[in-house]
């Protein structure tokens, strides 16, 4: 299979919709756009898991290598691994999502759709390169597009949380700029090639400099401790379908390059610093569990939320065990579909109810069973109900994490279980308040979801359910990968 | 010989061709503007396609002219520029009253440029940088009835007399010490003496008056302001590209046996005027002055790629200058239209923009976003390039800063995105009926920002060049 079909078709998507006159024309051919994506997405998984088992087991399947500025030995260099390939997944669900649930949005419509097929390119793009130059070029091209979704669509304070958000990615993504140079000219030979540096020697040196720089660069775009403050002001102002990809995909972005990047590359100087990122990561998802509790705005509740998930992400990562780091991948997947379905549903109650406030909803099942349906499974898989994936996943990483017999990581770890509690504290009042007791007489009118809102939700769902029940294929996807990297970091 | 001079000069003959041309139908018999302007248009289309043509490399005059293939790549830049001046405010130009003499003088100033670029010679150094900047100076008087563009033009006059002077005053230490004025025995003879050193500093201060570096900037935002957005185009990116251009090879060539010396000072200098660029460039209202501070932080970057010292240094800082080309032309390009049809320069009189024109406000928001190093504009492959040739000497926590400066040239750039996109306003500027001439600019300088970075051929034949 060609990896380039999955820069190529998001950009075909992108002029077509340029193309377009009516704005139905536009969700049409946007709509068309993110399901070849879904199926490509789909199509890359079965073929990879044909070829991994008829036993092709090179670390990286499926590569492409096109000469792109040769002075610089940087190279058009594409290939997927079992990590790629679970990222890709979480991105098509959740594009063909976002596509489907902004059916409503009338102000500029192709401008919006443009800037979400935009998005989805710089994700797919991030995900399968295996250079760090164009990784780097991928990862900048989806920051703007975040920029305008929020500030032109969003609501609230948009325009400050707009500029926060930019300003904070695009400092993160000074700092891995940074560290990039650093491993261009540190190792023996200058290339941004991924696996040309794996196979070489970095100097411990340029390792404890340039990981830190790395780590913490791609560590404020999944919300790393202290450096998550655009993810709440960012996630609550974005319209559904921005919010959908900020915490589905963007904040994905940073975790992956947090593993595939600075502790793949530099396992000297991951081992290192590894005791602060498990200080960072548990205080995150502390933190977060604790803040979402004081917070009335339902998306305020999911964008804590996801700062104490993602948490999770950082800390599979830093506990440097092989199931810890599948952990965190599996759990970059299930917080991915998960976030996104729950902001899907925050806006389509949003769009009915126009308030986001906790305390002035109430008994909404009675009126809108679907929608109220999908809260219920969303909020259990967030507080980790077997079943469904938000409870493979950081069993995962708890497992993972609990290999690790020092007390340190014990204390990290057992700081870390406790988040679960105050989740099921906040989710089960949250939808309470918004599902149960008497309605208000307001709403008594209102209409449950349509088509295209239930078709997102199922669509989302499959994907939870599949992991919650069937764990294994994803299992089976990112642990050989999980295991490369292991095996580099522990020097072997 | 002939044949020689011929081949070599053919780009100033042909500019001289067409000075004397324009010279001629202005004694004749009076034309329309509108017909003046698309022959103008036409001829410096045919400028430019004819720099690409009979490259030769070679020297004249006993090394006094020198040309080759890098040198005909960067004429070419500048060929490209003036096109897309002549283009992109063509609107400004047609109500002209004296449009043959605008060109004449850009011309000269051109021709003074070329001459420049090839100098071989201190002394053939300073004669073209004057004759490249005396009309500029004459140029931005063009605004004949408003007294800010007098203003300008005198400021001009004033700094680059006095930043001439004190070129002479380096030239003459340098001819004291080496005998010679030509760059090739030059640079055989510097040893790092002190009065080398001393002479050194009063040349490369003269080139931080012409590309406003920090300190020398001060003259910049008076003169981008009160000059006719078409000539604070011209000076902000033909002669800045020019300056830079020759400030290479006067680095590279003649001070290489300095090199130590030079490299922290560039350095210390870029990280500088990148700093004190961006945080002037943040309070700006004016348009022109927004631009003049933020063209004042990309010579930052310039220097640090010049800093760098190695093939990949000069063939960073050409790419740059070519993109700078594309991005900055079309910045000052919807400027001018907007001031042309509205009379209006003020960063907040942008709000609503994208309402009544949403070409112009896309064409806006891309060169910014190429200005501010954004992918997939090609800004970005320009200034990463230049980051990574200046990274190349190890220094990463300059490098670090310049990274840190990227974020605060966002911050500036965003501003006027949200002002076009987001910012509602009750009177927004009326839709601008763009002149077909003016809409071709744009589009070519939007293709020229999308496609000059994602098409890797053309870097690599800068660097061919460069070796």
């Amino acid at each position: 299979m060609n990896l380039t079909l999955l820069i190529l078709l998001p950009l075909l998507t992108a002029v077509v919709i340029l193309l377009m006159r009516s704005s139905v024309q536009v969700k049409w051919s946007a709509l068309i756009g993110a399901s070849a994506q879904f199926i490509l997405a789909l199509i890359l998984f079965f073929t990879f898991r044909k070829e991994r088992a008829l036993g092709n087991a090179s670390q990286m399947l499926f590569e492409i290598q096109y000469k792109w500025f040769p002075s610089w030995h940087i190279s058009f260099h594409l290939g997927v691994d079992g990590i790629s390939v679970a990222m890709i997944l979480l991105t098509a669900f959740v594009v063909i999502a976002g596509v489907l649930v902004s059916w409503n949005v009338e102000k500029m419509t192709k401008e919006f759709y443009l800037l979400l097929i935009l998005l989805s390119l710089g994700a797919y793009g991030f995900f399968i390169s295996l250079d760090l130059f164009i990784l780097f070029f991928f990862l900048e091209i989806a920051v703007i597009p975040k920029y305008l979704l929020i500030g032109i669509w969003g609501s609230g304070k948009k325009e400050y949380a707009a500029n926060k958000l930019a300003l904070m990615l695009m400092g993160g993504s000074a700092l891995v700029l940074v560290g990039l140079l650093g491993l261009y000219f540190g190792g023996n030979e200058n290339t941004f090639d991924l696996l040309l540096l794996s196979k070489m020697k970095i100097p411990i040196m340029v390792q404890k400099i340039c990981f830190p720089l790395l780590f913490v660069g791609f560590g404020v775009f999944t919300a790393l401790f202290p450096f998550h403050t655009w993810v709440p002001d960012g996630h609550s102002s974005a319209p559904t379908a921005g919010s959908m990809f900020l915490a589905g995909i963007s904040m994905k972005l940073g975790g992956y390059g947090c593993l595939r990047v600075a502790t793949y590359l530099m396992p000297e100087g991951a081992r290192e610093y590894a005791n602060i990122i498990i200080v960072l990561s548990t205080i995150a998802i502390l933190y977060g569990a604790f803040a979402t509790m004081m917070q009335k705005d339902l998306k305020y509740i999911n964008a804590y939320s996801s700062v104490s998930h993602c948490g999770f992400v950082l800390l599979g990562i830093g506990m440097l065990t092989k199931t810890a780091i599948a952990g965190a991948v599996m759990q970059m997947v299930s917080h991915g579909l998960m976030t996104a379905l729950f902001f899907a549903v925050i806006g389509m109650i949003y769009e009915r109810t126009h308030t986001r406030e906790v305390n002035e909803m109430g008994g909404l099942i009675k009126v809108m069973p679907f929608i109220t349906t999908v809260l219920f499974i969303v909020g259990l898989c967030s507080l980790g109900l077997p079943g469904l994936s938000g409870f493979v996943a950081e069993m995962t990483v708890f497992m993972g994490s609990w290999q690790n017999p020092d007390p340190f990581h014990r204390v990290a770890t057992i700081a870390a279980c406790m988040s679960i509690v105050v989740t099921a504290v906040y989710i089960l009042r949250a939808i309470g308040q918004t599902a149960m007791g008497p309605i208000n007489d307001r709403y008594l009118s209102l209409q449950d979801a349509k088509w295209n809102e239930k078709l997102a939700a199922i669509i989302l769902i499959a994907g939870i359910i599949a992991i919650g029940i069937a764990p294994f294929w994803l299992n089976d996807l990112v642990t050989p990968a999980a295991e490369v990297i292991m095996q580099k970091v522990a020097g072997k | 010989m002939l044949n020689d001079f011929l081949l070599l000069m053919k780009s100033e003959l042909v500019l001289a061709f067409i000075l004397f041309l324009l010279l001629i139908l202005k004694v004749g018999k009076e034309i329309r503007n509108e017909r003046l302007l698309a022959l103008i248009q036409i001829l410096l289309l045919g400028n430019f396609i004819f720099g690409f043509f009979f490259i030769e490399s070679g020297s004249l005059f006993g090394g006094m002219f020198a040309t080759n293939g890098l040198i005909a790549f960067q004429k070419s830049i500048i060929g490209l520029g003036i096109y897309l001046i002549s283009l992109l405010f063509s609107d400004w130009l047609k109500k002209s009253e004296h449009l043959p003499e605008f060109f004449i003088l850009l011309l000269s100033a051109v021709l003074g440029m070329f001459f420049l670029i090839s100098s071989g010679n201190l002394l053939m150094f300073y004669l073209s940088l004057e004759l490249a900047t005396i009309p500029v100076a004459a140029m931005a008087n063009f605004d004949l009835d408003k007294k800010i563009s007098s203003e300008a033009s005198m400021k001009m006059i004033l700094s680059s007399a006095l930043s001439s002077g004190v070129l002479l005053f380096g030239i003459s230490l340098i001819y004291g010490v080496t005998g010679t004025m030509s760059f090739d025995q030059i640079a055989a003879l510097l040893d790092g003496s002190s009065l080398q050193i001393l002479a050194f500093v009063f040349l490369f201060t003269a080139f931080a008056f012409k590309l406003s570096i920090v300190p020398f900037h001060l003259w910049t935002a008076d003169v981008y302001e009160g000059a006719p957005i078409a000539v604070t185009s011209f000076l902000s990116v033909i002669s800045k590209g020019t300056i830079a251009f020759i400030l290479l090879t006067i680095l590279y060539k003649v001070f290489a046996p300095m090199y130590a010396l030079w490299y922290n000072m560039v350095m210390l200098l870029s990280v500088i005027t990148m700093v004190v660029g961006n945080l002037f460039a943040l309070r700006q209202q004016n348009i022109k002055r927004f631009l003049a501070f933020s063209s004042i932080a990309q010579v930052g970057f310039i220097l640090l790629g010049i800093s760098s010292y190695s093939n990949e240094g000069t063939s960073s800082v050409v790419y740059f200058v070519l993109i700078y080309v594309f991005s900055n032309l079309a910045a000052f390009g919807v400027a001018g239209a907007i001031s042309q049809a509205a009379g209006k320069e003020r960063i907040e009189d942008y709000k609503g923009l994208y309402q009544t024109n949403p070409f112009i406000s896309w064409v806006l928001a891309l060169s910014l976003f190429s200005l501010a190093g954004i992918p997939p504009t090609a800004g970005f492959f320009g200034k990463l390039f230049l980051i990574t040739a200046g990274a190349s000497k190890g220094n990463y926590f300059f490098i670090a800063v310049a990274a840190l400066n990227m974020i605060i040239s966002l911050y500036y750039y965003l501003r006027i995105v949200r002002a076009v996109f987001m910012d509602k306003n009750d009177q927004p500027i009326a839709k601008i009926n763009l002149d077909p001439s003016t809409k071709l600019g744009m589009i070519i300088c939007t293709a020229g920002i999308i496609l000059i970075g994602l098409l890797s051929w053309v870097y690599d034949y800068i660097t061919t060049l460069s070796i």
